[in-house]
């Protein structure tokens, strides 16, 4: 990848007018640095979600209630490996490597979503993952579809799709369970309460506060506040809770004719930062277990090299897949 | 509960049913996330070989959920816990060259088990050319990755044994020539990944054939265990 020196104002011109005109930014195009580096982070962040965003629900795989849902829960975790790699190869077009990338996860030197730090106590949250988390992130990424940076854009057309199938099949499985026996109901609405709040949370900081939003804006990767989107999130979940026969867990919540928006109360931003620092219920579980499959599977991966480089050295072939996975 | 147990649909859908539970076991721990995405996909397939095979013998929950260890018919072989990837690849290549065997016979057959077979052996197909790859690049990989491989087909080797008792039900297929055919396609994957055929006995002396008959090993009675705990707390109740 050459990087062109800044004074060449005739890219950055072409860079700027491809911003305004609304068109993508496509692997070979010229780009400042800045907007390199922070689609990086935002991409590597996003593919991390979906790796570390496994692990809550996997944990109710081989304990799934019938085996419908089983097959479910399977295909959505699958599902949710295929959205690690189509992320990762988009992060890849920007010239950072998945091994890299899944360095900085294991190390801590990136993140991934604060959501997936809290457990799965019963098979009820599988639901609300599905009707909330997934809820609000689609909320956030359906807007991602038209992200100035064309692989990614691509990427969430089709993360999108999969994501808005898997959130019906949990509002499905939310209502089941709330129009079953008593002890159904009482599962759903435990979920439900304790899901919800982190789940406002999954759209970041207040605006005032967040960091990035402004220069993401600016290069239309990002294309609403997040304090907008999660009043979206917002006033479309109300109404399908009451549809669920559950509620909310906040006594502020009402309807604001005046704002024509949903009212709702105030956000424990001190959990969230503590939960983004490291300390939330399941952080350090989740990342040591990421740890743990990558430590343990080092001596396959090595073999798939070491095999792929003797199968490359005794038949040459040109532009060898072999010794690509070698590497 | 009374399940058809005359069919040969129960033992080969438990086959599938408990393999796969296996396999979903493996969720967010494989190796690499292509691995994530080709262990998941072959338990799905054997999820749904399960529930179309269950289905023709009863109601595939309470089959899978309500019965009790002594009543399940699936083999040994796929009860057996996933081990390190080695493992799980050698239980794979010994698995489903079977099945691909069998469903292949099935498929040409006139039995009720003909069009669930034709299926089946498609995915099977893939399933087993997944581990055979697998097996060869661990084989003929690095030194540990061969140790780990030859070692894993030792361990399971006395499992393998039961995949060739005849099934109820199952009169038309020709288990000898059955087991002479995956004995030469085993061979001949060994061979190309450097590794050999186990010695020994195919089966422990005592429990020859134990799984057709409900008779398992220790560690499926905790598969079960946690299997069936949620389903089992709330009789009567639909998901």
């Amino acid at each position: 990848m050459t990087t062109i020196a800044p004074e060449n104002t005739d890219q950055e011109a072409l860079f700027d007018a491809t911003i305004a005109a609304d068109e993508r930014i496509e692997p070979r195009d010229w780009m400042p640095e800045d907007y390199r580096a922070s689609l990086i982070r935002q991409i590597a962040q996003h593919a991390h979600s979906e790796i570390i965003g496994m692990q809550p629900e996997a944990n109710w795989i081989t304990r799934a209630p019938s085996l419908r849902r089983k097959a479910i829960l399977m295909a959505k975790v699958q599902d949710e490996a295929g959205h690690g790699l189509y992320l990762y190869s988009a992060a890849e077009t920007l010239g950072a490597g998945r091994d890299e990338l899944l360095d900085k996860l294991h190390t801590g030197r990136q993140k991934y979503s604060s959501i997936f730090n809290y457990p799965t106590l019963t098979w009820a949250d599988v639901g609300a993952i599905g009707w909330l988390v997934d809820g609000a992130a689609i909320t956030n990424q359906v807007p991602l579809c038209r992200c100035s940076y064309g692989p990614y854009a691509r990427a969430m057309v089709r993360v999108c799709k999969e994501e808005s199938f898997h959130q019906r099949q949990g509002y499905e499985l939310l209502l089941t369970l709330s129009r079953g026996t008593d002890a159904q109901h009482a599962m759903a609405q435990d979920a439900v309460d304790r899901w919800w709040w982190p789940s406002l949370m999954m759209f970041g900081p207040p605006d005032d506060e967040s960091a990035h939003s402004a220069q993401s804006m600016a290069w239309k990767i990002k294309r609403h506040s997040n304090d907008e989107l999660r009043q979206r999130f917002v006033d479309i979940c109300v109404p399908q809770a009451e549809a669920l026969g559950l509620t909310l867990p906040d006594p502020h919540l009402r309807w604001n004719e005046e704002r024509g928006h949903w009212d709702f109360g105030p956000i424990d931003w001190s959990e969230f930062r503590e939960v983004l620092k490291g300390n939330g219920p399941c952080n350090d579980e989740r990342l040591g277990r990421r740890r743990r499959a990558h430590e343990e599977g080092a001596w396959v991966r090595e073999a798939a090299a070491a095999h792929a480089a003797r199968h490359a050295a005794r038949t040459p072939r040109t532009g060898t897949h072999q010794e690509e996975a070698a590497r | 509960m009374t399940p058809r147990t005359a069919t040969p649909a129960l033992p080969l859908g438990d086959d599938a049913l408990i393999l796969s539970h296996r396999l979903g076991e493996w969720a967010g721990n494989a190796p690499v996330l292509e691995e994530e995405v080709a262990l998941a996909n072959i338990a799905l397939d054997l999820l749904g070989q399960a529930r179309v095979l269950l289905s023709l013998a009863g109601d595939e929950d309470e089959l899978a959920y309500l019965r009790e260890e002594r009543q399940f018919r699936n083999v040994q072989l796929v009860e057996q816990p996933n081990g390190d990837f080695a493992h799980t690849i050698a239980r794979q290549l010994y698995f489903s060259t079977y099945q691909e065997l069998l469903h292949g016979h099935l498929a040409t057959g006139d039995t009720d088990l003909a069009p669930l077979a034709a299926k089946a052996v498609k995915e099977t197909a893939y399933h087993r050319d997944h581990a055979e790859q697998w097996t060869v690049r661990l084989g003929d990989g690095t030194a540990e990755s061969h140790t780990r491989m030859q070692r894993a087909l030792d361990t399971l080797w006395r499992f393998t044994g039961e995949l060739f008792d005849p099934v109820d039900g199952l009169d038309s297929v020709p288990w000898h020539d059955l087991r002479a055919t995956w004995t030469t396609r085993i061979t001949t994957t060994l061979e190309r990944a450097a590794l050999t055929l186990p010695e020994g006995p195919q089966r422990s002396g005592w429990a020859a054939g134990g799984g057709r008959q409900g008779l398992h090993t220790e560690p499926f009675g905790r598969l079960l265990a946690e299997m069936q705990h949620l389903h089992r707390s709330h009789p009567g109740a639909t998901w």
